[in-house]
This record gives structure tokens, C-alpha cells and sequence, in this order.
């Protein structure tokens, strides 16, 4: 008799969460959770510029060195950002593959539009696709300096002041910690259900952590540029 | 009580669909929704025009037939079903706007009825447990703690309308999989099928072009029969160890 | 009446019945009654397994019967083929049973046994029910429980993990099963899944939105039916080697009562008229705890659990026409006048009991809420008593469906109810193998007339839904499909498959070619309204006369004015609907002839010519301790009455009493 509904042949695990909606969100959260953690030590290093810049540049430099004598110069750094890179390719992909499932999932609008969601949730994917231009132009400025005005290579610390010595600098960065401290918002959040962590019991520790977490990069990222303008840091 | 409702009208699957207008007169506040599209309904045929079709069974709010999206919400402003909606949660002149549905996994039958069978499908692909009749073992043989019974009929409640789906702007049935996976593997009985279930459930939920979920919440918002959002986070685990796991 | 073959007229009016050879169960064994079950099971002819994918069985339906029989019959393999005419075969109105099932576990150690409640269900359903088939239905009662349990239907525990169990009306021990006050939809829910799993593996061919209008008989056996596929309007024929019913009551006679709005008896209706004798027919359930209607516009009426009764007490002033508002009516001036006409069984007396005494306060001017037509129901005593947490977790969505519909909060002021029609105890006549009188056609469930009598128990009809689809049928049929392989086939071709097909495009074209001025709700609001006025909580031979002289007016200005628009090849509600009321309007008739006949008061069918000084229902053994199976005839022609004489062996009937 016929009982059996189920076949036996499953594909690889690989496939299976790459093919599955809950699996590219698991990839999501997970590369969502590295970058966060790389951001976590970004900002704490960015606030070493509070300390002049001999301590800034040294610091700078010492990432360079990182892991030796046993890892040649930079091969550290490369590692970091082989990685990063990585997390950001895997979370852009997926990022761009679900949004297309969940817009072909509704191909006629409703005619009676309400506001549905919280800001931070409307926004993740335009808040993604601006923080993936920052990255670009962030990467040109500091790291290549190839749009930095006063370029000047090994000397971090007055590259950062002449990013932000021009409006422009300013606000694109702003702008971006703002998108970021909302991406993380909710991202932070999305990814701990995602990743199974949700529960009834832990869903206000887990806003709370996300809330912390978002404001505390906000605040941190965004310190430097303000201290810049008003002059503190010089 | 008069009002002004504006209805999605479409004669088929295939046909284009538009939003028609009209007029009810002497509507009471002890009518359900329902009872007010019944008005209307009785109006049109005496009129000779088509009535407006809609699903609708029980009016209790436990069938899931009833689908209405009323004023952009799935089953209108109160946490309910639509036959439960009362005419007293609106007022006197409100112009009210009535839609399907909207899901590219619940294509529109005719007006305001979708079909819904990949919901059927979904359970088909593994929202049971195996237990040919006859079969079964004297019930107090296994004793399930209560907080897993009380867990299990939270989530086994679920009355399969379709709300969350309307309801998400991704068009996802997640919390829907998730009620039935959560609902099924808490359970002893259900353990033996624990990996298979959910593995194949959200497989076949992917398959019929449901969208992934954002976690807005709107789902539970929405939801009649209060399923809880979490629910969806209990199935991303269920999903995740099956996957580390292996089906057994 | 008493002897209408003497009545001749030249054209026999309705009203006028013959009556023919009686009919009788010739399927139960002899024999002590706890074994003939086992008996017949041993007797009964088997399929081989290899043989069973061989035969299509088509099953009507998806509620606890029909989803329990599809599932069952295709994990034995059977090729089964079936039809719901909802959009999922979950809707099915099983699933808005509240309360719970029961089943003789005796896990609380009350005295419960098969035994108790056999006699229970018997003496309930006030003796005009087949002993053998009750005593099979208890001790089933006990599998389901297994069964269900297996399945994973979430079901209400104690702390220890243990299932917990409640009280119910017209009984004395707690062996109710419940899942807070969702029972009916966990059960249907468990039997869907189990269905499901037999869709998913082909085993089950589900024609959802589709919708039977016709039995296809062929030679005198059934052999198929006619369906209209919802959507499209297409008319098909499905041929089968045996064909189940499981289509469910026909309460929705009524216009209002707590059915499904498309519920409706069309399959069991056509049937009849297709040979199969429909038995009982008056006897019809109205349970007492229903919200009151509101006004005119009602399209149906919503149910509270029987549950309620366990801790909420009913009661009226005392005084006649007294308007003030409850909590203003201090303690001595209020009348819990079921506490005190029965005083053992209080406010769980059965519902037939519960209704009419609701109904006689409400005459006697005592009625509360607008119009009169409501008595409370207080729960003050068991908040004050549990705390309202408690009351909250034991009823707490009930009170939450009671506040949305009428806006007021029953933790603050007593709820009102009123009785409705419920449940239909008539149906389809069927042997102890559950076929009716046309061989190859089996009715489950509600669209049978078996095992409850005159009046059914609270949680009783999803233990008989259950019994019959899990485990009656599919061990009965078995012995059907042995007995009589089916070596032709039959194809649309075949001149009565034709004939039928031909009869109900017929039917439907009729129905959207009088294009009258009158909607089919107009009609069913009116046959609804005669039938609960003459055929309702209390009949006499001059209101069901009255009744039985309106309905073929009905009828013929129904085919004279109704109006109903599209076309038949589309998606279609108002033809869906005009199309059951044909058959509304030829039931109708039945039962009240059936209410006629039967001049005596037995369950929920009350005579009002046939009570007790004290206004209980008077039974007439007598002359009335039969089924009354009728045979179709033709609309508004004299139906033959086959009557089954009922037999108590174990249980003697006795007036039953509650007081």
C-alpha cells in the first residue's frame, strides 16, 4: 500500500539553504551579524581619533602588523577583508534574490495604501542600497584616497580631517550612519529570528539589544565627524 | 447607517478587474460585515446586476473562509475575522474600500474569492503526522507537559485564511507554515517526522511563490486567531537544526 | 390522520402518505449486543490488499465523517475520489463544533463504562434509536480518543500531562474530551492532515469546489454522482464501485440556525429522491445556548459552547415584563427555573429539555433582551466563585465571540441566549453497515439517521462522525465491495447516467431562465421562517396542516419568480444557493409530514397534543417506537412510510426524567 508521501533524495545541504527562502535569510543574518561585529570594532577604533593623531596613525599602522612576525605585513588586514568581503557579496546576493521572490509574490498592489511597518523595517532594502554606495565612495576616500582631497598615504588621521573638513564629506557619511543605525535596527533584530533566537520571552531583550546596538554605532560613527566640524578634534 | 463601498470587481481568473462603487442605505451597527455585503448582494439582484462574490461559511470565525481586505487591513480594523466584524466598528457616510486577497500564490477566482489550495498544499507536503487509523497507542500512554499541549494549541488554532499573506507585504505564508510546524513538532507524536516536516513544508511554501519573510509583523497583526510572531522564529530553528541534522 | 389509507381523495395531497412494507437492519448480529461489533467485523467479507486499488470509492464531503472515511479508506487502498464544496476540504463545518467528544475512558474513575454510555446516549436520545448501532458507537468512542490523540490533535491536559476531561449536558460523569472551545476544529483539523497526507500520495482524488447534484444509480445500485465544479460551471460525471455520503445535516432548512451559511442537503436530498428512504426527518436539535438574533438582516446564528451551562446558571424575573436591567433584579425576584424544575440535573439537563423551557418563559412574557426572546445566562457565581482568571481560561474566547457580536462584556452582565436549530438527528436511513436503502450508497456523519435518536448529546455528534468515518465504514464497506465487484463500467453514455446529467443541467437552466423579481434569499428567508413558526420547538397538527398548505405555494411561486442572475458556466453563488432551495422546499415537506404523523412527543420533537400534565414531552412507545423511513414519490406526491421497529433489549424505555 501506498503510505509513504516522502521521498528519500534530498539535495546537499549547501543547496538546500541556498534554494530556500529561510535558508538565504540564514545567510543574510549570519553575514549580517559579521559585518555588524566588524563594525562594533570599527567604531571603537575610530574613537581612538579623540586621542591625537599619533595615537590614531600608530593605530592604523599596528593593523598592518597584525599577526606578525608569524603573518606578513597586511596579510592580517587582507584576511579581514577577504572576509568582509565575502559577508557583503553573500548578503547583497541574497538580499537582492529575496527582494525579487517577495515582490513577484505580490504582482497586483492593493488599491487602499496604509502605512504598514515601522520605518526601520520600510527601509531596509533602500537603506541597504545606500549603505552598498557608502561602502564604494567610503572605501575611495579613505582606503584607495582616490576622491580624497588632501590625499595622503600612511597618514590616516588628516585624511579623516579632510573628509571632513567639506560639506559634502559631512553629509554623505551622516546620512549613511543614519541608513546604518536603521539597518541595524531592525537587521539586528531580523537576524536573531531568523537565526531561530526569537522567542516571546526574549523578544524585548532582543529590541532593547538592537536598539542599543544601532544607537551606540550611530552615535560612535558619527562622533568623528561632528568633533571634526566643531572643532575638537584638529 | 449609509455608506459608500468600493468593491474589487472582476468576472474571472483572467479578466481585468476594476474598483466599482456603490451606494448602501439602511445599514444597522448589529450587522456583520458580511450581513452588510448581503444587503448589497440582495440589492444587485433585484437590480439584475451580478452580485458581488465573496467566500464566506461558518460566520463564526473559525471556518476561514471569509477573506476580505476592508480599508487596506486583512479582515478590516478589528483582530478578527470578517463574518465577526461588526458595522458598529464603522460610521455613519464612510467611504469603505473592499479587495482580495493579494498574493501571486492566491490568484483571484472572481471578485473577492481567491483560491487558496497552495495552503492545502503546503499541508500536503508534510503538515500531518503519520497515523494510519487503527494504529494508535492508548492515549495516556505518552503524557505531553502541559505548557507543550498549551504551546501546540496556540498554534494549532490557526483557521488557514490566509490573512497573514494579505497582510505581509511580501506576499509570505510563514506564519501560517510556522503555526502548523510549531504546532506538529512540539509534540511527542509529531517528533518521528520532526527534520521531514519542516524541511518539506517550507520547501513546497517556496515552490508555490509565497515571498520570503521581512519580519514586519504585519502577519500577526493581522492574524484572527493570534498567532504569534515568534512562531515564525520557532520554525527558523526547527528548519535550521533539521537542515544541520539531516532528515532522518 | 391517525389512519390516512382511509383519507382517499381523487389526488392524493401531500399530507396523505401510504404506508408500505417495514424495513429493517438485517446487518448486526444476534447475540450479546457487546460482541455483535466484533461479530460482524469477523463475518464481514474482506478485499484482498492488492485487489482494493482496484476499487474507487467516491466519497461526498470533508467534515469528521467524510475526512475521516477519505483518509481511512485510501490508507487501506481504496482509490478514493472526493468532493467538497469549499474551497479546501478544511472548511468543512465540523470544524465549528465547540465543546468537545466524548468517550467512555473512565479515566476520572466516576462510574463511567461503554456500558453508561450506551445507556446514556440511548436514554438521551429518548428511545428511537437502534441499540445495536449506539452500543458500537460507545464502545468506539474509546479508539477515537487513541486515535486522535496519535495524530496530534492538541487536546486539553492537566499539569501531570494527562488529558483532562469535562462535564456535559444529560449526563452524570465527566468523559468529555475538549480542546478549549475548538474541539470540533482540532478533530477536523487532525482528519484533514491524515487526508492530506493520502492527497499528497495519490491515493485520494479531492475535487475541491465541487459540488454533488445528483446520484448516479444504475441498475438499482449506486454507481456514481453529478457534480457542478463551482468555478467553472462545469457539469461532470464520477463513477465509482460504491459512493459514501458525508454531506452533513440539513438544519439550514431553517434559514436561521448555527449551520454553515452553505451547508445544505442537497446530496442526501437528491439521494432520497433517487431511491434512498430519508428517516426521521422531524427530528431536528435545537440547542438552547445560542446568542439571540438581533434583527431582520441576520443571515445566521452564532453558537455558545453547552460547556457554558457547566458554570453559568440560567435564569428570568420572576415577574412578567420586567425591563430593569439584570443587576438590577435582586436575588429573590430571579427565577433559575431550571434549577428548580429539575432540580439533580439543574442546569445541565439535555438540550431538548433546556430549549423548550427557555422557550416557555419567553411565552409566559418573562423573555429578556430586545423583543423578549432571550433568558440569561449569569456567570457572577462561578467568577465570584473560580476568580475570573479562571473563568477566562476555561471560556475566555467564548466570552470574546459573545462581546464582538453583541458589544457587551458577559464578565459584567449576564449573557442572553436563545435556542436555535442546530443539529438534524434525521437522515438518510442506513442498516448497522451504515448503506442506505440504495445499495452502493452509504451515509456518515450527520446525513445519517443512526445512533442519536429523538435528541442528540451534547459532544456526541463528533464521537459519531468519528466512528463512522475512522472505523464503521471502512471495516463495512469492505464487505459491500467484496460481495459485489462491479465487472462493468458505466460511462455518460449509459442512459440513466445521462438521464441524470441531462436532469440537472435541466434543473440549473430552469433555475436562470424564470428571471422572476424575487432573490433566492427572499424565498429561503421565507420557508426558514414557516418551518421554525410550524416545525420548530413546538409542532401541533394544525400548525404543521398550515405549514404543509404553504409549502407547495412556496414552491410554485418560487419556479414562478425567482430571479437569479449569470450564467450557469461561471462562478455562480446565487445559483448555487436557488439550487438548494429546490430542495429545501420538497424537504421542508417531509418533515413536517413526518411531524404530523408522528403524533407524539419524543426528544427534540414536541408535540404539543402529547405532554404530561406538567408540559414534559410524552413518548407513545406504543404506537410510535419506530423509525419512519419515507420513500420519494415524487414533488408534492404521497411519500410511503417503511417503518423499523425499534427493539430495547438492554435499555427499557422508560419516561425519561432529569428532574
Amino acid at each position: 500500500m501506498a503510505l509513504a508521501t516522502r521521498t528519500d533524495r534530498r539535495p546537499s545541504t549547501t543547496r538546500t539553504i541556498w534554494d530556500s527562502s529561510v535558508g538565504k535569510k540564514s545567510v543574510m543574518a549570519v553575514s549580517g551579524l559579521v559585518m555588524l561585529g566588524y563594525l562594533v570594532v570599527h567604531m571603537l577604533g575610530n574613537l581612538k581619533i579623540f586621542f591625537g593623531a599619533d595615537e590614531f596613525n600608530g593605530y592604523a599602522h599596528w593593523l598592518r602588523t597584525l599577526g606578525s612576525p608569524f603573518l606578513h605585513h597586511e596579510w592580517a588586514l587582507w584576511i579581514v577583508r577577504v572576509g568582509l568581503l565575502a559577508a557583503v557579496v553573500a548578503h547583497a546576493v541574497s538580499a537582492y534574490q529575496l527582494s525579487r521572490r517577495d515582490i513577484r509574490a505580490r504582482p497586483v498592489k492593493y488599491a487602499h495604501k496604509r502605512r504598514r511597518a515601522s520605518y526601520a523595517t520600510r527601509t531596509m532594502r533602500w537603506g541597504g542600497v545606500i549603505l552598498g554606495l557608502f561602502i564604494v565612495w567610503h572605501l575611495l576616500d579613505l582606503t584607495t584616497l582616490t576622491v580624497n582631497e588632501r590625499a595622503w598615504a600612511g597618514h590616516p588621521y588628516e585624511n579623516v580631517l579632510s573628509t571632513f573638513s567639506t560639506w559634502y564629506g559631512n553629509t554623505i557619511y551622516i546620512v549613511a550612519m543614519a541608513a546604518l543605525g536603521l539597518h541595524v535596527r531592525h537587521g539586528f533584530w531580523s537576524a536573531a529570528q531568523t537565526l531561530g533566537a526569537g522567542s516571546a520571552r526574549r523578544d524585548r531583550t532582543l529590541k532593547f539589544l538592537a536598539n542599543g546596538l544601532a544607537l551606540v554605532l550611530f552615535a560612535g560613527f558619527v562622533s568623528v565627524p561632528v568633533a571634526v566640524m566643531t572643532g575638537v578634534v584638529n | 447607517m449609509k455608506l459608500t463601498l468600493r468593491v474589487w470587481r472582476q468576472r474571472g481568473a483572467d479578466a481585468p478587474g476594476h474598483m466599482a462603487s456603490y451606494e448602501v442605505d439602511g445599514i444597522s451597527e448589529d450587522m456583520s460585515f458580511l450581513e452588510m455585503l448581503d444587503t448589497l448582494n440582495e440589492d444587485l439582484i433585484l437590480r439584475g446586476e451580478d452580485p458581488v462574490a465573496f467566500d464566506h461559511d461558518c460566520r463564526e470565525g473559525i471556518c476561514g473562509a471569509c477573506s476580505l481586505v476592508i480599508n487596506g487591513d486583512a479582515h478590516g480594523p478589528e483582530r478578527t475575522t470578517t463574518c465577526q466584524l461588526h458595522m458598529r466598528s464603522f460610521d455613519d457616510g464612510d467611504t469603505i474600500d473592499v479587495e482580495p486577497w493579494r498574493a501571486a500564490a492566491f490568484p483571484v477566482v472572481k471578485d473577492l474569492v481567491v483560491d487558496r489550495g497552495s495552503f492545502d498544499r503546503i499541508i500536503q507536503a508534510g503538515g500531518y503526522i503519520t497515523a494510519p487509523t487503527g494504529a494508535a497507542p492508548e492515549a495516556h500512554a505518552t503524557a505531553v507537559p502541559k505548557a507543550d499541549a498549551d504551546f501546540a494549541f496556540e498554534h494549532a488554532e490557526c483557521i488557514g485564511c490566509g490573512a497573514c499573506v494579505a497582510a505581509c507585504p511580501n506576499g509570505s505564508a510563514m506564519l501560517f507554515t510556522s503555526a502548523k510546524v510549531n504546532h506538529l513538532n512540539v509534540l511527542p507524536q509529531g517528533s518521528p517526522e520532526r527534520e521531514t516536516r519542516v524541511l518539506d513544508m517550507v520547501a513546497r511554501m517556496d515552490e508555490e511563490g509565497f515571498g520570503g519573510c521581512t519580519l514586519t509583523g504585519e502577519c500577526a497583526t493581522a492574524c484572527p486567531k493570534g498567532i504569534p510572531l515568534p512562531s515564525i522564529a520557532a520554525m527558523n530553528k526547527e528548519w535550521l537544526r533539521a537542515v544541520r541534522k539531516g532528515p532522518r | 390522520m391517525s389512519d390516512p389509507q382511509h383519507d382517499h381523495r381523487r389526488h392524493p395531497a401531500f399530507a396523505d402518505y401510504t404506508t408500505g412494507e417495514p424495513v429493517a437492519d438485517t446487518k448486526a448480529p444476534e447475540g450479546p449486543i457487546a460482541d455483535r461489533w466484533d461479530r460482524r467485523r469477523f463475518e464481514a467479507k474482506l478485499v484482498n490488499p492488492a485487489n482494493r486499488r482496484k476499487h474507487t470509492v467516491i466519497v461526498v464531503g470533508t467534515g469528521l465523517a467524510g475526512g475521516a472515511a477519505g483518509a481511512t479508506l485510501a490508507e487501506q487502498g481504496y482509490h478514493v475520489v472526493q468532493f467538497c464544496f469549499s474551497d479546501s476540504p478544511r472548511r468543512a463545518h465540523s470544524i465549528a463544533a465547540q465543546g468537545g467528544i466524548n468517550a467512555a475512558k473512565n479515566y476520572r474513575n466516576d462510574g463511567d463504562s461503554v456500558h453508561r454510555l450506551f445507556y446514556d446516549t440511548v436514554k438521551g436520545g429518548d428511545f428511537r434509536a437502534r441499540e445495536s448501532n449506539v452500543h458500537r458507537l460507545a464502545q468506539i468512542s474509546v479508539e477515537i480518543i487513541d486515535q486522535c490523540v496519535a495524530q496530534g490533535v492538541p487536546f486539553a491536559r492537566e499539569y501531570g500531562g494527562l488529558l483532562d476531561t469535562r462535564s456535559f449536558g444529560g449526563v452524570q460523569v465527566s468523559r468529555t474530551f475538549y480542546a478549549r472551545g475548538q474541539t470540533g476544529q482540532q478533530l477536523l483539523l487532525g482528519a484533514y492532515q491524515a487526508l492530506s497526507r493520502q492527497i499528497a500520495a495519490g491515493n485520494v482524488e479531492m475535487h475541491a469546489r465541487t459540488e454533488m447534484l445528483d446520484l448516479i444509480v444504475v441498475d438499482g445500485v449506486a454507481r456514481g454522482i453529478v457534480a457542478r465544479d463551482l468555478i467553472t460551471g462545469e457539469i461532470s460525471a464520477h463513477y465509482a464501485d460504491a459512493v459514501v455520503l458525508a454531506s452533513g445535516g440539513y438544519g439550514n432548512v431553517f434559514y436561521l440556525s448555527t449551520n454553515a451559511m452553505n451547508s445544505n442537503a442537497t446530496a442526501v436530498w437528491r439521494a432520497h429522491r433517487r431511491g434512498a428512504h430519508f428517516a426521521n426527518p422531524c427530528f431536528t436539535q435545537i440547542h438552547p445556548t445560542c446568542i439571540p438574533r438581533t434583527g431582520d438582516h441576520q443571515s445566521k446564528l452564532t453558537l455558545m459552547s453547552e460547556s457554558l451551562r457547566n458554570d453559568g446558571r440560567i435564569w428570568v424575573p420572576k415577574a412578567k415584563g420586567d425591563t430593569r436591567a439584570a443587576a438590577d433584579i435582586p436575588e429573590p425576584e430571579r427565577d433559575y427555573y431550571l434549577e428548580r424544575i429539575y432540580p439533580s440535573f439543574g442546569n445541565l439537563v439535555p438540550r431538548d429539555i433546556a430549549s423548550r423551557a427557555a422557550k416557555n418563559v419567553c411565552d409566559e412574557g418573562r423573555g429578556v433582551g430586545p423583543g423578549g426572546q432571550g433568558v440569561y445566562l449569569d456567570f457572577a457565581d462561578a467568577i465570584r466563585r473560580m476568580g475570573r482568571d479562571k473563568v477566562a481560561e476555561k471560556y475566555g474566547n467564548l466570552f470574546e465571540m459573545y462581546e464582538r457580536i453583541t458589544a457587551e462584556n458577559p464578565y459584567e452582565v449576564p449573557m442572553r441566549i436563545y435556542p436555535a436549530v442546530h443539529y438534524t438527528m434525521g437522515g438518510l436511513w442506513v442498516d448497522y453497515d451504515l448503506q442506505t436503502t440504495l445499495p452502493g450508497l452509504f451515509a456518515i456523519g450527520e446525513a445519517n439517521f443512526s445512533d442519536h435518536g429523538a435528541n442528540r448529546l451534547g459532544a456526541s455528534a463528533l464521537m459519531q462522525g468519528l466512528a463512522d468515518g475512522y472505523f464503521v465504514l471502512p471495516s463495512t464497506i469492505n464487505d459491500y465491495l467484496a460481495r459485489h465487484p462491479h465487472r462493468d463500467t458505466v460511462d455518460d453514455s449509459h442512459p440513466e447516467a445521462a438521464a441524470a446529467i441531462r436532469e440537472t443541467r435541466d434543473c440549473l437552466a430552469k433555475l436562470l431562465a424564470v428571471d422572476g423579481d424575487r432573490t433566492p434569499d427572499s424565498f429561503h428567508r421565507e420557508i426558514g421562517e414557516l418551518m421554525w413558526e410550524y416545525c420548530g420547538m413546538a409542532r401541533s397538527e394544525e400548525g404543521l396542516r398550515k405549514a404543509l398548505d404553504r409549502i407547495p405555494e412556496i414552491r410554485e411561486e418560487f419556479w414562478r419568480r425567482i430571479k437569479v442572475p449569470g450564467r450557469g458556466e461561471e462562478f455562480n453563488q446565487s445559483l448555487e444557493k436557488a439550487n438548494r432551495i429546490v430542495d429545501y422546499l420538497e424537504l421542508a415537506e417531509l418533515m413536517c409530514l413526518d411531524a404530523l404523523h408522528r403524533a407524539e412527543s419524543c426528544g427534540g420533537h414536541f408535540r404539543e397534543e402529547s405532554q404530561t400534565p406538567d408540559g414534559e414531552a410524552a413518548r407513545r412507545d406504543e404506537e410510535f417506537g419506530y423509525a419512519a423511513a419515507w420513500e420519494y414519490q415524487g414533488t408534492g406526491a404521497a411519500p410511503v412510510l417503511h417503518k423499523e421497529d425499534l427493539v430495547f433489549e438492554y435499555v427499557h424505555p422508560t419516561q425519561r426524567s432529569y428532574a
